[in-house]
Order: structure tokens, then sequence, then C-alpha cells
């Protein structure tokens, strides 16, 4: 097991590796490059080449690639421009609160999704069944932004049982040594605090995660349903173990198999399914961060967020193929 | 008193586009120790009617008729509670196919352990020594070590080998077996049967025996059913059987099994037509479309099982295979697929 967590680790290397060389090339083939894009379009080509130079646009390709590797892993991924921030530090601020939000959303989806899915393939073809089938495809279809103006308006505005806009109500003061408000509420014991900053994820979290909630349903259906016509099923059935026993340790642990993958596709998209959710609710995560980003141009920003991102969704991966290794014994040891 | 005693159990499906008659009535003793075959090719309604004794016949399938007497209950008439508890205790099952039949992702020892837990009580680690002693005793080697190996480190023969291990963990008084060497290798076969035959001796279990092999009742079981379209149409001793079989479609039967030592001219006879359509059921022997001896009362009367060379030979056929005819070709077919 060991074995196979180094070796995936040790192939996330190159990955990240070739990813590097996209971001870099990626801002590099913008007509104008970053020169123009600080200076705007009327620059002169005096300080065009005077900007080059000190950012070193002005030597080959492969010694810039270089020096930008070698400040990415010291840490440095540079400042935004219209903040004069290092990127690194808004990066510390804002990812937890998309962190927060992307673990509610799926939190909502599986704890809502898996059940559902269960219990439609138990009920295969009731009235429940079509029902699920139904809402989940709903779910899919609906537009993520779409959902999160509507309940905005129906619980916020016309409601007002949730707040509109933030992470936790601006009049609140409350220290945050990690940047995970939860958390923070926590550390600092105020009860009050964690209620309001749980109201404010609540809608943010159910906009971006009803999509995910459908699919996890209608891969879990799918998957029970499969398993149900298992012979092993039947072989379980005929020992005489409990229904609830077949159903958990037969049954579920199988149908778990698929749906792990897809929750992991599924966090991976949420970040940027964030994009859309984090605008409506105005959450100051890194979804709306990057909205700004290219709003002003600002490059560099827009350079360490895509490599975030993608950083990101390298290690959501690989935490599902590992949790994977952990429930389907017959790849641990290939 | 008979261990099993099953009386005219007739079981149907129910499916939206029809109603499947998979089991028509059909009725048998079980004793202590001895060995059944049941024979038949495939539909005949020969596995269905195991899973009807141990109620977990699929969603769409149910026991529409008869009584299945185990001890002095009808197992047919308990509710699911009560029968979980005969259910791998007093009846242990196996099944044809071991490559699908243990779950992929569960340690070989925690499937023998959970239905020893179930059943007799144990604790973690007596059932964890109990489950290495069974292992042990179908032939797994090293059964101490193996318990932590899941099922895709097993071959197909030692896959069998957990299965049966699991069926007679708790000492079952009644086996059942559904094609327990269909899915394997000859040489496999063999070993598993040996497997069988020894367990049910020194246990005194009751063995029954399904299959569509005619060279493994003849090696393992004492008296044979033989089934068509969810009748038993011919039961006897399994050496008699072979002898002298009564019925068309059990001279059928044996007319096609393949030979070693027939010369190369010598052609398999193949039974003509196929088997009926279980949706429709109707009045008259279901086997006489494809019979060359059927009358006009086979086709408008059902035959009954009676007795026929004596009370333990019983054929349900208005016009059995004369004695004549039948001697010389059968007796050379048990040499050639028995023992």
């Amino acid at each position: 097991m060991l074995k196979y967590i180094v070796r995936r680790l040790i192939l996330t290397v190159p990955i990240l590796l070739g990813l590097s060389i996209l971001v870099f090339l990626f801002v590099r083939a913008l007509p104008g490059g970053p020169a123009i894009a600080l200076l705007g379009e009327r620059a002169t080509q005096e300080s065009v080449e005077q900007i080059e130079e000190e950012l070193g646009l002005d030597r080959p390709l492969p010694v810039q690639y270089l020096s930008y590797l070698r400040n990415i892993l010291s840490g440095d991924l540079g400042s935004s421009v219209s903040t004069r921030r290092p990127i690194v530090d808004e990066l510390k601020q804002r990812f937890p609160a998309t962190f927060e939000l992307a673990a509610m959303a799926m939190l909502f989806a599986v704890a809502a999704g898996i059940p559902l899915g269960y219990v439609a393939a138990k009920r295969y073809q009731g009235v429940l069944d079509n029902v699920s089938l139904v809402a989940s495809l709903i779910g899919i279809s609906f537009p993520v932004f779409f959902l999160a103006l509507l309940m905005k308006y129906v619980f916020a505005v016309k409601l007002g049982w949730l707040p509109t806009v933030g992470r936790i109500d601006v009049t609140r003061s409350l220290e945050h040594p990690t940047g995970f408000y939860l958390l923070d509420a926590i550390i600092a014991g105020d009860g009050e605090a964690f209620v309001d900053v749980l109201e404010h994820l609540i809608m943010p979290a159910i906009a971006l995660g009803t999509i995910p909630l459908a699919i996890v349903a209608r891969i879990t259906r799918a998957a029970v349903l499969d398993v149900l016509g298992e012979d092993y099923v039947r072989t379980a059935k005929a020992k005489g173990l409990d229904p609830s026993v077949v159903d958990r340790r037969h049954v579920l642990r199988n149908a778990m198999l698929p749906v792990v993958t897809v929750i992991g596709l599924q966090t991976g998209l949420l970040l940027t399914g964030a994009v859309l959710t984090e605008t409506v609710f105005s959450f100051p995560g890194l979804g709306s961060w990057i909205l700004n980003a290219i709003r002003f141009r600002d490059y560099a920003v827009i350079q360490g967020g895509i490599l975030f991102f993608a950083g990101m969704f390298i290690v959501v991966n690989l935490l599902v193929d590992i949790s994977y290794a952990f429930l389907n014994p017959r790849i641990r040891y290939r | 008193m008979a261990l099993l005693s099953v009386e005219d159990l007739e079981v149907r499906f129910f499916t939206r586009r029809a109603t499947i008659h998979a089991v028509n009535g059909i009725s048998f003793d079980l004793d202590a120790g001895e060995t059944l075959g049941v024979v038949g090719e495939s539909g005949c309604g020969k596995s269905v009617s195991s899973l009807a004794m141990l109620g977990i016949l699929p969603k769409t399938g149910r026991i529409t008729r008869g009584e299945v007497r185990f001890g002095d209950r009808d197992l047919v008439k308990l509710k699911d509670a009560d029968l979980r508890e005969i259910r791998g205790r007093d009846i242990g099952m196996v099944f044809q196919d071991p490559m699908t039949s243990l779950n992929p992702v569960l340690k070989v020892g925690d499937q023998v352990t959970e239905v020893l837990r179930k059943h007799l009580d144990m604790d973690k680690d007596g059932a964890r020594r109990e489950a290495v002693a069974v292992l042990d005793r179908v032939g797994i080697p090293h059964a101490s070590e193996r318990v932590y190996d899941y099922p895709h480190q097993f071959s197909g023969g030692m896959r069998q080998r957990v299965m049966i291990a699991m069926a007679i963990a708790c000492r079952p008084k009644i086996l059942i077996a559904d094609e327990p060497t269909t899915a394997l290798d000859v040489t496999i076969q063999a070993q598993i049967l040996d497997l069988l035959k020894g367990l049910v001796k020194e246990e005194g279990m009751g063995l029954i025996l399904i299959t569509h092999d005619l060279g493994v009742v003849a090696g393992i079981c004492e008296r044979t059913h033989v089934m068509y379209a969810g009748r038993f149409v011919e039961t006897a001793p399994t050496n008699e059987l072979f002898d002298r079989p009564r019925h068309p479609y059990t001279l059928g039967l044996l007319r096609s099994v393949p030979r070693l030592d027939a010369s190369q001219k010598e052609k398999l006879i193949p039974i003509p037509g196929a088997p009926p359509d279980l949706s429709i059921l109707r009045e008259g022997c279901s086997f006489a479309p494809r019979c060359p001896y059927a009358t006009d009362e086979s086709r408008e009367r059902t035959p009954m099982l009676e007795g026929i060379d004596g009370p333990m030979h019983r054929v349900a056929c208005w016009n059995p295979v004369p004695d004549a005819e039948v001697a010389t070709v059968a007796s050379s077919s048990l040499e050639a697929s028995g023992s």
C-alpha cells in the first residue's frame, strides 16, 4: 500500500512539471506580452524594453522558465498587479474560503446523494425511484448561477432567513488564525460566530452541491442496482446474514467503488463551479478572485491561480486513487 | 422421518410480460447422509427449486404451492427472520461460479467468519480460529495465512473450496451444491467432487447435488432425479437409472453424452427440438413434442410419477421406453461418463 502511494506521488512530479510549462507558455503566448499587459496598450517601445529587462523577459525562454520554476519552488508566485500583494498571501486567505465552500457542497451532495440513490435502487421502478430520477435530471440540467439567484431571492430577499453575501457578518469580530472560519469559530469558542458562518455557507453550498448531488445519486443508484444482481449478494443471503449486514458489507461496499471515483471528479469540478457561485454570493474565495483577475487582466494572478487550481485537481485525484485502492483490494499491488 | 421433505413445490415468476412456470410440483425426501442428484438441462428449474427451498428467490419469483418440511417446520411458511436462522446454519449452499460468488472486496477469512459469528455466536478470535480450521479442512494450504487474502488471489478451484468452507462452516445438516464443478477444469472437478463426497461421509450431511452433468451424478449420488420443464420425469437409484432409463428424456440425455471409447463413425444422438416455453402451461407431457414415443394420451394428459420396476424407480410417462431397447445403449454410457 505504501509503495503504491509513493509511486503515485512520484508520478505527480512530471504532471506538475508539464503543467508549469503550460501555464508558463500560456502567459507568454498572450498578445502583447506581459509588459504590455502591465503598462497598457499605449506604452512606448522604450518602457516596454525596460520592463522586459527588469522582469528578465529578454532572456531565452528556457532560462526564463528555469528561474520561474525556481521561484515557484521557493514559494514565490509573484505579486498581483492590481493589489500589489504577493499572490501567495492572497491564496492563503482565499483558499480556505473556497475549501470550506467546496467541502460543505460535497458534504451536502454525498450525504444526500448516496442515501437517495440507494433508496431509489432498492425501490427499483417504484414511485420513489422515478421521482428521484426526474429530480436528479432537473438537478443536473439546472444552471448553477440561476439556482443561486433563485435561492437568494426566495430565502434571503423574500423570507429573510439567510444572509445574502460574504462569509461572515461584517460587524462580527472573529480572529482568523487559520482562515477556515468554521475552524476559527471553534478555536475562539464562539458558538454564535459558528452559526453565523454556517448560515453564510448554506445557500452557496447547496447551489454548488446540487449538480454533484444529482450525479452522485444517479451513480449510486446504478451501482447498487448492478451489485444487487451479483452472485456474491446471493451468496451472502444464502449464509443467512441479516439484510442490513448484506446491504452494508456486501452491497454498499462494492457499490461505493464507482461512486468514490465520481465524488473525486466532482470535487475537482467544484472548483470551476465555484467561480459562478462565489460571484453570485460575493463569496471571497478563489473563484471570485480569478474572475476579477480576468476582468482586470491581472496575468500574474491568473497564472498563479491556474497553477494552484490544477495542483488542487491533481491532489484530489491522488486522494481518490488512494482511497480507491483502499476500497478495492484488486488494484492494490498492481 | 426424512431430514428434508419437499412436497408438491411450485414456483412461478411474475414478470410484466408473462408468468413463468419454473417449477411445477416437485416432491422428494432427503435422508441424513444421503446424496441426491438432480439432473436436467439449463432452465429446467433445478436451481430455482433450491433457491426456493432457502427462500432466496429473485424478487419476481414466488412459491405458489407446496411445502418444504425441515424437522417439524415448513420453510415455506416461515418468516424471513426465522428462515435466516436456518440458512447457512442448518442448510448450506454452494453455487456454480466461484469467480463471482465470493465478495471481491472482503478478505476470504472475513467471509467465512461472518457466517460463524452470525449463527454460532462466536467472538472474533474464536471465529477466526474456526475459519482457519474449516479452510484447512477443505484443503486450502497455509490456511492460517490465506484467511487474510482476497478472492482474486485464489485460483478457481481454491475459490470453490472457500465456497464449500463457508457452506459447511456451521456444520449444516444439509448441503445443496448447485453445479459446483461446472465452472472448473476437469481435473479440478474431480478434486472438488472427492472433497464433497468425503465431507458428506464424515459429517453425515444430506447432499443435494444439482447438475447438468450425468458424469457428476454417476460418480457421487445414490439417487437421481431427472428434471424436465419444472417437473421430475424420472427418479431412481443412480445405477439403475443409468442401466435402465425408462423415460425417453433420460434415455435421450444418456445418448447425447460424448464418449471417448466410441468409434469415429458413431455419432452422438441429440434430442430433437428445444425445451418448452415455460410461460405457457399446457396439459399433457411437456416432453411430448420432442419424444419419439409420444402418443395421443401423452399430448392430452399430464403423466404423474409412478413406480416401474419396483417402488424405487419411478417414471412420469404414459409410454415408457421398452426394456429391450434400453439395455445396450445406456449401460455403456455409464462407463464412459461415470465414476
